[in-house]
């Protein structure tokens, strides 16, 4: 472990001794720059899109959560006792901030998208809406129905519970979704670099052969090409995080303009993701050239 | 690792020592010893297996069978970083002159220092001297002759002062006046203490050698070393 946080330490500081004793490499080095560029602008959309959803999902959340419905379905020559016992069971209910009983307009408005302007809903046998707005603390929605099942059996509370279990639901998915595509990338990272570093290490088998017979240990030959390796996946990724910024940023002024991707783009501290990720990706490729480095040359003499 | 050899440890110690390529012997039951400060060279045709040899005392190649022991410590028990630390103690001469080609001749000389972590010497400029190589110190492996690669080789093998010099084939690719050269500054080289071995196929090279110094002769024949008698 202590060899490891050297290597970052020469990595950071710079090792001119191992790097100069391997030739630069063309194809490799734009083969890796290429992919972290690319990975990299896909994975600032998929965390974008993760804290995105989290961000929707809680607003939904939070709005739903605002209010609850309570339906009042007697006869209509006992509803208006059914509407007063309701009310007196809940404003003697703890965590109910305040009530209101919706008038006949109210609801008739409420149903004008689904039955139209033209439909006489007067004739229909309606309940009664009461709006419930709880306290900051919240009422218990359990405890509340046992009471309404009590005291006034023609009351059924709605606390929106049916809406936003789905939609918690669909925002974790989303969440679990974009994780899934940050390992996938991450994998691909991994995959990519290897290949790579396994390309220059068999392109330079003489080099080291050679240093390999004047004494080096498999620690210094591996230096130099983890070393070029990381800073190359920290370069690409970070053209990769720039070039998605801007599209994102692209996207989502054009989705606000038309009213909708409100909530997608990066907000307040999300934005130390673009500086995390392209050091994500040299910590990936570090590892990733290491681990293939020493590898080859146990396999070479 | 001891970095210096016990006064009557043997550099290199081989006890019925083989080796194999698959089912194929290449070399069997060898058992010599090469004593500090000591010249050998090593003979036989070609084909005999005098590189192989050469890879097994160096550990670039492991015995099948035996033991092959360098500074007193068997090979095949070494870790590969106890392997690389050895081969500083150890100046290695191609018949090939293997160079990293995008280096400068000085870069090259100085590969073993760079590796082992160690600035240049300040006789650098006297081993230039010393090979005759002062003039292409900036020069690029592939703009020199072969007696220059060759001479290259020897400084590249010295810059560490190394215990023991292996060359294999030094002169093969260089002209008689040339191998000549090659073959005083190695024995100018055993004079100030530094175990020499030589591989080689060049009988006059030997017999000048022996004209100077107190040489041992070591004959590949039928897979096995013996050491050669006066006959040479």
């Amino acid at each position: 472990m202590k060899s490891i946080f050297a290597e970052i330490r020469g990595l950071l500081i710079g090792d001119t001794r191992a790097a100069m004793v391997v030739p630069p490499t063309g194809f490799t080095a734009y083969l890796t720059i290429f992919s972290t560029a690319t990975m990299a602008f896909l994975g600032i959309f998929a965390v974008v899109m993760a804290l995105s959803a989290g961000r929707v999902a809680d607003r939904w959340a939070q709005e739903l959560a605002k209010s609850a419905t309570v339906l009042v379905t007697a006869s209509q020559d006992q509803m208006q006792d059914a509407v007063a016992a309701t009310v007196r069971v809940l404003e003697t209910t703890a965590g109910v901030g305040s009530i209101r009983v919706l008038s006949d307009d109210e609801q008739r408005d409420l149903l004008v998208p689904w039955f139209g302007p033209d439909m006489p809903v007067d004739v229909l046998p309606l309940p009664q809406l009461i709006e419930v707005i709880p306290t900051s603390d919240g009422f218990d929605p359990e405890g509340l129905r046992l009471r309404l099942q009590g005291e006034a059996p023609d009351a059924i509370l709605d606390d929106h519970g049916r809406w936003q279990k789905p939609l918690i639901r669909a925002a974790q998915r989303l969440r679990l979704f974009s994780l899934f595509c940050l390992s996938l990338i991450a994998i691909t990272i991994i995959a990519v670099v290897t290949l790579a570093a396994k390309a220059a290490l068999s392109a330079n088998a003489k080099t080291i052969h050679v240093l390999r017979l004047v004494g080096a240990t498999d620690e210094f030959v591996a230096k130099a090409f983890v070393r070029r390796f990381t800073l190359r996946a920290i370069v690409g990724a970070a053209v990769g995080v720039i070039m998605g910024i801007i599209a994102i940023m692209l996207l989502s002024n054009a989705g606000k303009a038309a009213g909708f991707l409100t909530d997608f783009g990066l907000m307040g501290i999300n934005w130390l993701w673009p500086l995390i990720l392209p050091l994500l990706f040299g910590l990936l490729a570090f590892f990733a050239t290491r681990a293939a480095a020493l590898r080859l040359l146990r396999e070479l003499t | 690792m001891n970095a210096t050899i016990e006064r009557d440890q043997n550099v290199i110690e081989l006890q019925a020592a083989s080796y194999s390529y698959g089912h194929t012997a290449l070399l069997s039951d060898m058992s010599f010893s090469i004593e500090p400060g000591s010249f050998h060279f090593l003979t036989g045709p070609s084909g005999a297996g005098k590189s192989t040899l050469l890879k097994l005392l160096y550990a670039e190649l492991l015995p099948s069978e035996g033991t092959v022991s360098l500074f007193g410590q068997s090979v095949d028990q070494m870790s590969r970083d106890q392997i690389a630390f050895l081969r500083r103690r150890i100046g290695l001469v191609h018949q090939n002159c293997d160079f990293l080609d995008h280096l400068s001749m000085t870069e090259n000389i100085c590969l073993p220092l760079t590796v082992a972590g160690q600035s240049a010497r300040d006789d650098l400029d006297q081993l230039l001297a010393w090979v005759g190589l002062t003039h292409r110190a900036d020069a690029l492996p592939p703009q020199l002759s072969g007696g220059e690669r060759q001479r290259a080789a020897l400084a590249r093998a010295l810059i560490q002062a190394p215990e023991v010099v292996l060359a294999d084939e030094p002169t093969g690719n260089i002209d008689w006046e040339m191998s000549q050269r090659l073959l005083t500054l190695l024995i100018e080289l055993n004079k100030m203490g530094t175990t020499v071995l030589i591989a080689t196929h060049d009988l006059n090279l030997i017999r000048l050698a022996k004209s100077e110094i107190a040489v041992r002769v070591l004959r590949i024949k039928d897979r096995q070393v013996q050491f050669a008698g006066s006959d040479l």
